[in-house]
């Protein structure tokens, strides 16, 4: 009888005397530890860099960094183990390559927020470069903004209704090898360089003798566009719930009122919001306009006919004059042209999520 | 009779009851039609593209009097018109490579960062500051890569020269500013880092989280748990993601056209100022190219393109391909 529970309670004796400790009982580095490998990592960089007179804060950066990979490898290898070692070592250079990466866009964000600011006023934004000189003070950014205005308009008026019928056409009707190639050429059109998209409009205006205008250079843009518009669309277009469209064919409602009055409304906000993004791409858009819209330091409205500037042109032409004042014109339409990019794009932003379609995840 | 009745109510019914205002027929064809008009319509497009280019590039090509594939000269105005691609070729290719070569391990860092290691509620913005790297116009990338980064590289440069010098490659023969190939390559990197890290992090987010969580249960650290599950998941679209950041990096025009000081030689000299790229070239001799000159610039366009075609269609080949057996999106 009494054979059985000493059985029993032989089996878990084991146990407890475990020869390994679990990992929960083994040391561990304090949670704040990797800040203060940091502290010691830049301190250390800074110092060295300092001593041996290097100059460019981007190796102060540089060493810093392998200090605090190498800091907090060897400390986690000593007080922990070989693994979670790794495993430090893996989330410290995380941290550092998204450190890397906010570097560059922090510096170009400062540099042109600083130096575009001492040129950019009133005067900066009303006023052309007609008459004016490259090594002269005065003169402004006024024709660029027309143009590209106008440029990127006429290119949203094309592509929008052809971007949306397209992807119409993918969600709501495409299938078979017409889809499919459609589909494949929108993705690899998005990969078309821009200069690419310029010199296939150069060539038919060679072909029909044409003059460069601001819509040669619209149409460049729009095979930019369509195929970012497609694909935003598209996306939207998917998460648009199959029970609204059901529901909706089942009250007799033709497909086409459907997609019409159901479909593209609920996507309206991821629409409007994609459509913004490409906007925002198309307007930097330097090449196309070197080779078609040519560039003119007056004022022309009409983009049909004659030279035209623009914003990202305009930074171009002012950076190769080279002279002290073209580079601070240059670094002020460049913090005029980020302004509107960068405005655009928190816009679009803010819509997606004030109207995102509700997916129930 | 009886058949006044009879011929007096069924006419009626058949009036009232229906009532098709419309069936929609017509509008359902001209909404077909004008949509599958339009997709259609961008496969023109494509077409005439690689069409039209052909067709300037046959005129351009058969009037030159060098070899188009080796000739080190771009001189489509002199008496025997020569020019050729070979700078260009090497230029873009070698820029490229620098740029993926720093940009990918660096995105994909950042990608699982984003996706695994940063704090939930930093995820978001984290993934949003990444996103406004690619919303910066390439022109302003380009005048600060020239006028701040290029001054900032002297530095590294010399330090690159002196301790990697015996690589050849990082050897600076010529006194110069850095307004190299290399430099350009670092600027690349720089620009395509936002396309590379948000493919990879949508691949990352797609891994199924049984298998993470069997990785877990099995007590793999996190670095195990990504070495383990995410990263073999996430290999074809890494693959991918390098692919559309090297088109973009082949076809970038104006960061090179500002940072690059070009000539017509091939140095493995990364560190030496000099080549070139087929969109720099076309954007700095455009200016001063005639007609003839301009189908010389088209011609080599013609081969950025295919080389930017080739390279887009296989990175979503493998994505397509990836999303066929991944069963993740199901």
């Amino acid at each position: 009888m009494s054979h059985a529970p000493t059985g029993v309670m032989e089996r878990p004796q084991p146990a407890p005397p475990a020869p390994k400790k679990s990992s929960l009982g083994s040391r561990s580095l304090p949670r704040l530890a990797p800040l203060g490998f940091a502290v010691v990592a830049v301190a250390l960089g800074v110092g060295l860099s300092l001593a041996a007179g290097w100059e460019s804060r981007i190796q102060w950066g540089m060493l810093s960094a392998l200090f605090f990979l190498v800091i907090s490898y060897v400390a986690t290898t000593v007080v922990e183990n070989q693994r979670q070692a790794k495993d430090r070592l893996a989330t410290s250079v995380m941290w550092v390559c998204f450190l890397v990466a906010v570097v560059p866009l922090a510096s170009l964000l400062w540099t042109t927020v600083v130096r575009g600011a001492e040129r950019l006023d009133g005067y900066f934004l009303t006023h052309s470069m007609a008459g004016v000189l490259g090594f002269e003070e005065s003169g402004g950014v006024y024709h660029a903004l027309i143009g590209t205005l106008e440029q990127v308009g006429i290119a949203t008026v094309i592509s929008v209704p052809l971007g949306l019928l397209t992807a119409v056409y993918l969600v709501e009707y495409g299938k078979g090898s017409l889809a499919k190639a459609v589909t494949f050429f929108v993705d690899v059109m998005t990969g078309i360089p821009s200069i690419v998209a310029g010199l296939f409009i150069l060539s038919i205006m060679l072909i029909a003798n044409l003059e460069p205008s601001g819509l040669m250079g619209a149409l460049a843009l729009t095979i930019l566009m369509i195929p970012v518009v497609v694909r935003s669309t598209e996306e939207m277009l998917k998460l648009v719930p199959n029970e609204l469209r059901e529901a909706s064919l089942a009250l007799g409602i033709p497909k086409w009122r459907t997609i019409l009055k159901v479909v593209l409304p609920t996507a309206i906000g991821g629409i409007t919001t994609g459509v913004m993004l490409a906007i925002a791409r198309i307007a930097g858009e330097t090449a196309p306009i070197i080779l078609l819209v040519f560039g003119s330091q007056l004022i022309n409205t009409n983009p049909f006919e004659g030279a035209q500037s623009s914003l990202p042109f305009y930074i171009y032409e002012q950076y190769k004059i080279g002279e002290v004042a073209s580079y601070d014109r240059a670094w002020a339409a460049a913090l005029v042209l980020i302004a509107f990019v960068m405005i655009l794009n928190l816009v679009a932003r803010g819509i997606a999520r004030w109207k995102a379609p509700k997916t129930g995840r | 009779m009886a058949s006044t009745t009879p011929t007096d109510t069924p006419p009626a019914p058949p009036v009232d009851r229906p009532t098709p205002r419309s069936t929609g027929r017509m509008g359902d064809k001209v909404f077909l039609g004008l949509s599958r008009g339009s997709g259609i319509l961008l496969l023109v497009i494509m077409a005439s593209i690689a069409v039209f280019l052909t067709y300037r590039s046959v005129i351009a090509i058969s009037k030159n009097e060098g070899n188009f594939l080796t000739t080190f000269d771009w001189n489509p105005a002199g008496d025997p018109p020569v020019f050729g691609i070979a700078v260009l070729l090497f230029g873009t290719v070698v820029s490229s490579i620098i740029a993926m070569v720093i940009a990918v391990p660096i995105a994909v860092g950042i990608a699982l960062f984003i996706s695994h290691y940063a704090p939930r509620k930093l995820a978001a913005p984290i993934a949003y500051v990444v996103d406004l790297l690619a919303a910066v116009p390439s022109i302003v990338y380009g005048i600060w890569g020239a006028l701040v980064l290029v001054p900032h590289l002297e530095g590294l440069n010399l330090w690159l020269d002196e301790y990697l010098g015996w690589t050849y490659i990082f050897e600076k023969t010529e006194v110069g500013i850095a307004r190299s190939l290399f430099t350009v390559g670092i600027l690349l990197a720089i620009m395509i880092l936002p396309i590379v890290t948000s493919v990879s992090r949508e691949v990352f987010l797609q891994v199924p989280k049984m298998n993470e969580e069997a990785a877990l249960a099995l007590g793999a650290t996190r670095w195990e748990v990504i070495r383990l599950s995410v990263l073999p998941f996430g290999r074809s679209g890494i693959i991918s993601a390098s692919m559309l950041g090297l088109g973009r990096a082949l076809g970038e025009t104006m960061a090179v056209a500002t940072v690059l000081s070009p000539n017509f030689l091939i140095s493995l000299h990364v560190l030496n100022p000099g080549g070139g790229t087929f969109a720099q070239n076309i954007a700095a001799k455009f200016g001063e190219a005639d007609a003839f000159g301009r189908d010389a610039l088209i011609a080599s366009g013609l081969v950025l393109f295919v080389l930017t075609l080739l390279v887009n269609g296989a990175a979503r080949l493998i994505i397509a391909r990836r999303k066929e057996y991944s069963g993740a999106n199901a």
